[in-house]
């Protein structure tokens, strides 16, 4: 075995477990040993299920043996921590989960596993999917493996630097306000949020019900597109799952980008954003026009109050969905005084500030007399926000734009402001609000060598055209192809 | 819009969450911020616009009554901080 | 309370709140099994769904929604065209996910009204303010070591919330009222109405004010009603007590009271709560409800007959009084053993009249509630079969009462019970004479005073004939044969 299998794609892994070139104990020991070498640096995962991952390969490798096939067979996979996992500890990264163990898998996983996924482990989350940095974990906070003094991005941080550190060929993460995309760009890898309705949200820990989807990284667009083909479609579980049919991807992946319309919303380059990132994002939307696209200034009039209507709705749904965490059924009990003591030590120690700052901010969102003046308010400019993309998408097929306003920034550096926290989403909430998709991918890097995201947004259940327009750009660009030195 | 120390306890105790001295008054300081930020919604009139409470064209999806089973009471109880006789255990409510 | 005070010059303004769980296979929001509390493993019939765990969604259980629009039409009410589930936000250990998924601004049925029998035979219009879907809780068991254990086996099943317009004025209309709506929901087969078993929840909002009066004075929440006589009597001391409040000067606290059956009071439920801010929102995991008005009508065409519509085809159809209709119809299953039992092939009336005496004198003695009788021995088909035996004079009224009394002690067939114990009618001359004779024999001073014109004293000697024959004989003929053999003695 001369090559590194963790370099693959998994679209060139597939291949080689097909033809017989290597076994998924093979390609499963890599990463394992991979992850042994580097994830006490990069801290990537929470826990890693070694044995359970040797077992799948076994398996999968019998399967191939007596002909068997699947979509992602043999494919080693990290799973954020939000998403529910049959007897394996799923804590959303906080400590009032610490040791529970769900006795079902979500939806999104279980699809996965039947398509022959192998789980190397649990990857980091901020607490409950509520932070862009994973500095919010109860646990540790995730190195950006470009490097490790800076962020990963988040909510879904362990999984973006699992596949940018190689240490998983692919992951799966959430986003609810930009969770895949953000941690995506700083990571330098390729991740798809679908639209809201598109993947179960079944065994996902909610955290804002109207807003959670389940999101795949990549290294490359076509392995996010398999990944999401396979997770994709309707469940009966779930009630907002749409029972509409799932396009092959993987058909329209090569179509180019000749005659599409590209939007450019001018709403989305503001002052305070890094000149890099404004260089790199229109020198790729340039690239897409040399390939054939038709770019065309639009406007998102109400971009700019997306991220108040974001931090009123995502806190309020918040404060309903975690009130399940009371220590009578899983979880942490800190045992006080009476019952309510009892609620109120666990819930108290058990949830990090950020979770308790968003409890509190979505609880007075929703209590008497605040209700029309805040939650109503942000419900009817969400109908705009809402709105300018369905305008726009009249006049373009995708619209293209940053994916934050900056690259990875310092540990630490914005832990104490959470306002400045929450702007690094400034750029990824509208989509989230409007339940459209939207695709992240590496488009350059800046004087430090960190990466640049290019976020491309289509309409409501169009990822093919993100994949198309996503995968056009790669095949004409080696941004996706550059490496962390780790 | 300053929220005040007592309107920071009145929520927490909605919200069932025990705060120290330090995190009520950081959370006043805070969430006074956030929701000064977010009064710039104000500026915008909404009196004609419908709320959008989900973004999904769905309707009237419902199933059929048909019963399937769920879980061992073993398995339902696995996770329990504290469990007696098939129950869960708490302590009793003093109302 | 010791005295009742004769208080004329107040009247009660009542309003019923009643939680009536829904009969489907499984839960509301779940596939899991609605089970009898009562007799299932605690927490057995659950799932990750409605034990609240991590990550789980809701799913609208069709049948639910139908059961309560069937209800709204029963009740009178309009089915609205819009539903919207609303999260409902407390903490309690019995409400796994920390909030109900309930209906709060868009409900389901709303602006109906119910016509409640009363004792006097008057009928009176009590307004129905709206009929809403939403789960039902887990259960609590508080043990004397102060703990609790909670069992999930409830949590989930579908519940529907009815609430009236405060038009009930007395513990006799709130009674009639639940009268009427627990048959209503059993007529619809959607609750069995067995309050012992939780099934059905009431809970009356009572205040009192001075007759002709428009106010709304304070009102209390009165709960713990796990039966009708329960409710009966806890709202006619509530309203006394009331009464006594303000007539001492006081004024009523707006509270919630529990009612304790051993004392027969009401008692204040001080709750610590701090007043009660349950932040409702739109369920984000559950889409909007469009009850259209072709589903309403497919609901419509499929309700079964409901009490009132039964009551007039008894009597117009069955000729039975307005009286023995009303009794009939109360509790759906004695409508359905009367029907049973007309079925069988019996005259209405004569059944009727034999089920409201004989039978439900033997339930009262048994301590039967009305909707118990599907569990007595005696089957329509006996009652028929008595009652025809008696037209045929194989056995007098006498031998089939008792006859009845045997079956529902102690079960058997009729013809054989006939047998065994000797009941069949005596209708032969020779012998009915021959008993007759004796006892003239056996009683001449009786005799005597018939024979100086005082005629009552036949009935005796009647007594004495039957008892002779164990109440077999032919008591026409007996009448007959006695009065022959008295006026050969002249």
């Amino acid at each position: 075995m001369s090559i590194d299998l963790t370099t693959l794609s998994i679209v060139e892994a597939r291949a080689g477990l097909r033809s017989g070139q290597f076994s998924a104990i093979e390609l499963t020991q890599s990463y394992l040993n991979r992850i042994k070498a580097l994830n006490q640096t990069v801290k990537a995962y929470l826990h890693v299920t070694e044995e359970q991952a040797l077992e799948s390969a076994q398996a999968v490798d019998q399967a191939i043996q007596n002909g068997k096939d699947g979509a992602l067979l043999g494919i080693p996979l990290a799973i954020k921590d939000v998403l529910s996992t049959t007897g394996v500890e799923t804590t959303c990264g906080s400590k009032i989960l610490a040791g529970y163990t769900p006795p079902f898998n979500a939806t999104a996983v279980q699809r996965l596993f039947d398509a022959g996924v192998i789980m190397l482990g649990k990857t980091n989350t901020d607490e409950f999917a509520m932070g862009s940095s994973t500095e919010n974990s109860g646990y540790f906070t995730t190195r950006n493996p470009w490097d490790t003094e800076r962020v990963p991005g988040g909510s879904s941080g362990g999984s973006a630097a699992a596949v940018s550190a190689r240490l998983a060929a692919g992951g799966l993460g959430t986003d609810t306000g930009g969770s895949v995309r953000q941690p995506a760009a700083l990571c330098g890898v390729v991740a798809i949020k679908p639209s809201y309705g598109r993947v179960s949200r079944y065994g996902l820990i909610a955290f804002a019900s109207s807003l959670d989807s389940v999101g795949a990284f990549g290294r490359t667009v076509q392995d996010v597109g398999l990944i999401l083909g396979v997770m994709a479609g309707h469940d009966p579980k779930d009630s907002t799952s749409m029972n509409v049919p799932v396009p092959d991807y993987m058909a329209t992946i090569g179509q180019g980008v000749k005659g599409l319309r590209v939007g450019v919303p001018k709403e989305y380059f503001i002052d305070g954003m890094q000149p890099a990132t404004e260089k790199a994002v229109r020198a790729a939307i340039a690239q897409l026009e040399a390939m054939g696209a038709e770019i065309r200034e639009i406007s998102l009039p109400h971009t700019r109050y997306a991220l108040s209507t974001y931090y009123l709705i995502a806190p309020a749904e918040a404060s309903a969905n975690l009130a399940r965490f009371d220590s009578v059924r899983y979880g942490l009990r800190k045992t006080q005084g009476d019952l309510w003591d009892t609620y109120k030590t666990t819930r108290g120690e058990g949830f990090g500030a950020e979770v308790k700052r968003r409890i509190m901010l979505g609880t007075y969102a929703l209590s008497a007399g605040y209700y029309d003046a805040y939650y109503l308010k942000a419900q009817k400019v969400r109908t705009l926000i809402k709105q300018d993309f369905e305008k726009a998408f009249e006049q373009v097929d995708v619209i293209a734009s940053p994916v934050a306003p900056t690259t990875a920034f310092r540990i630490g550096e914005k832990a104490d402001d959470p306002l400045q926290m929450y702007l690094s989403d400034v750029f990824t909430l509208p989509a989230s609000l409007a339940g459209i998709c939207g695709l992240s991918l590496p488009c350059g890097f800046d004087e430090s060598n960190l990466p640049i995201g290019l976020q491309l947004m289509g309409p409501f259940m169009r990822e093919d055209v993100l994949l198309r327009v996503g995968h056009a750009y790669e095949q004409a660009t080696e941004w996706h192809m550059r490496q962390p030195a780790l | 819009m300053s929220l005040s120390r007592a309107e920071v306890e009145h929520i927490a105790e909605l919200a069932k969450l025990n705060l120290t001295e330090a995190e009520l008054d950081q959370y006043a300081v805070q969430l006074s911020a956030i929701l000064d930020y977010i009064a710039e919604l104000n500026a915008l009139n909404t009196d004609d616009i419908p709320p959008t409470a989900s973004v999904l064209p769905l309707k009237n999806v419902l199933a059929a009554d048909e019963v399937t089973f769920g879980l061992e009471q073993k398995a339902a109880l696995a996770n329990a901080p504290d469990a007696e006789a098939g129950q869960f255990r708490v302590q009793a409510i003093f109302e | 309370m010791a005295t009742k005070i004769q208080t004329p010059a107040y009247e009660a303004v009542i309003g019923m709140e009643v939680h009536a769980e829904l009969m489907t296979e499984s839960k509301m929001f779940c596939r899991c099994a609605v089970v009898d509390l009562t007799a299932a493993q605690p927490n057995t019939a659950v799932c990750p769904v409605c034990l609240g765990m991590p990550g789980v969604l809701p799913v609208i259980n069709q049948q639910a929604i139908e059961y309560g629009i069937m209800v709204g039409l029963a009740l009178n009410c309009e089915i609205a065209e819009f539903n919207q589930f609303a999260r409902k936000n407390y903490f309690y250990p019995d409400l796994p996910k920390g909030y109900q998924i309930s209906q709060y601004e868009f409900p389901l049925a709303v602006n109906g009204y119910v016509m409640i029998d009363l004792p006097d035979g008057s009928t009176k219009r009590i307004g129905i303010r709206r009929a809403h879907l939403e789960e039902d809780t887990g259960k609590n068991t508080h043990l004397s070591d102060g703990t609790s254990l909670v069992d999930f086996n409830r949590s989930g099943v579908p519940l529907l919330e009815i609430v009236t317009e405060p038009d009930i004025r007395n513990a006799e209309e709130a009674e009639a009222y639940c009268r009427k709506l627990r048959a209503i929901l059993q007529y619809l087969g959607v609750n069995s109405g067995d309050m012992s078993k939780g099934v059905l929840r009431v809970e009356a909002n009572i205040s009192v004010r001075p007759v002709g009066s428009n106010e709304f004075r304070n009102r209390t929440e009165v709960k713990n009603l796990n039966s009708i006589r329960n409710m009966f009597r806890a709202t006619e001391y509530e309203i006394e007590r009331q009464i006594q409040v303000w007539e001492s000067g006081g004024s009523v606290v707006q509270e919630t009271r529990g009612w304790d059956e051993q004392k027969q009071k009401t008692f204040s439920q001080r709750s610590k709560e701090s007043a009660h801010d349950y932040r409702y929102f739109p369920e984000p995991d559950l889409p909007v409800l469009e009850i259209s008005r072709e589903w309403v009508e497919r609901v419509r065409a499929h309700m079964p007959e409901l009490p009132d519509t039964k009551r007039e085809r008894f009597m117009n159809a069955l000729g039975l009084s307005a009286y023995d209709a009303s009794v009939l119809v109360a509790d759906r299953p004695i409508a359905d053993y009367f029907e049973n039992a007309v079925k069988a092939g019996g005259d209405a009336k004569i059944i009727a009249n034999w089920m409201m005496g004989e039978l439900f004198r033997l339930m009262n003695k048994s301590g039967l509630e009305r909707e118990q009788i599907n569990e007595i021995s005696v089957k329509p088909e006996q009652l028929v079969e008595v009652i025809q035996l008696i037209e045929k004079k194989t056995i007098n009224n006498n031998a089939g009462k008792k006859v009845l009394e045997i079956v529902y002690n102690k079960g058997g067939e009729v013809s054989h019970i006939i047998q065994s114990e000797g009941l069949a009618q005596q209708s032969d001359e020779g012998v009915l004479r021959t008993a007759v004779m004796q006892v003239l024999d056996q009683n001449p001073s009786e005799v005597t005073r018939w024979l100086n014109g005082e005629e009552k004293v036949i009935k005796f000697l009647m007594g004495q004939v039957m008892r002779a024959m164990r109440g077999t004989g032919d008591a026409q003929a007996v009448q007959r044969l006695l009065e022959e053999e008295l006026n050969k003695r002249k």
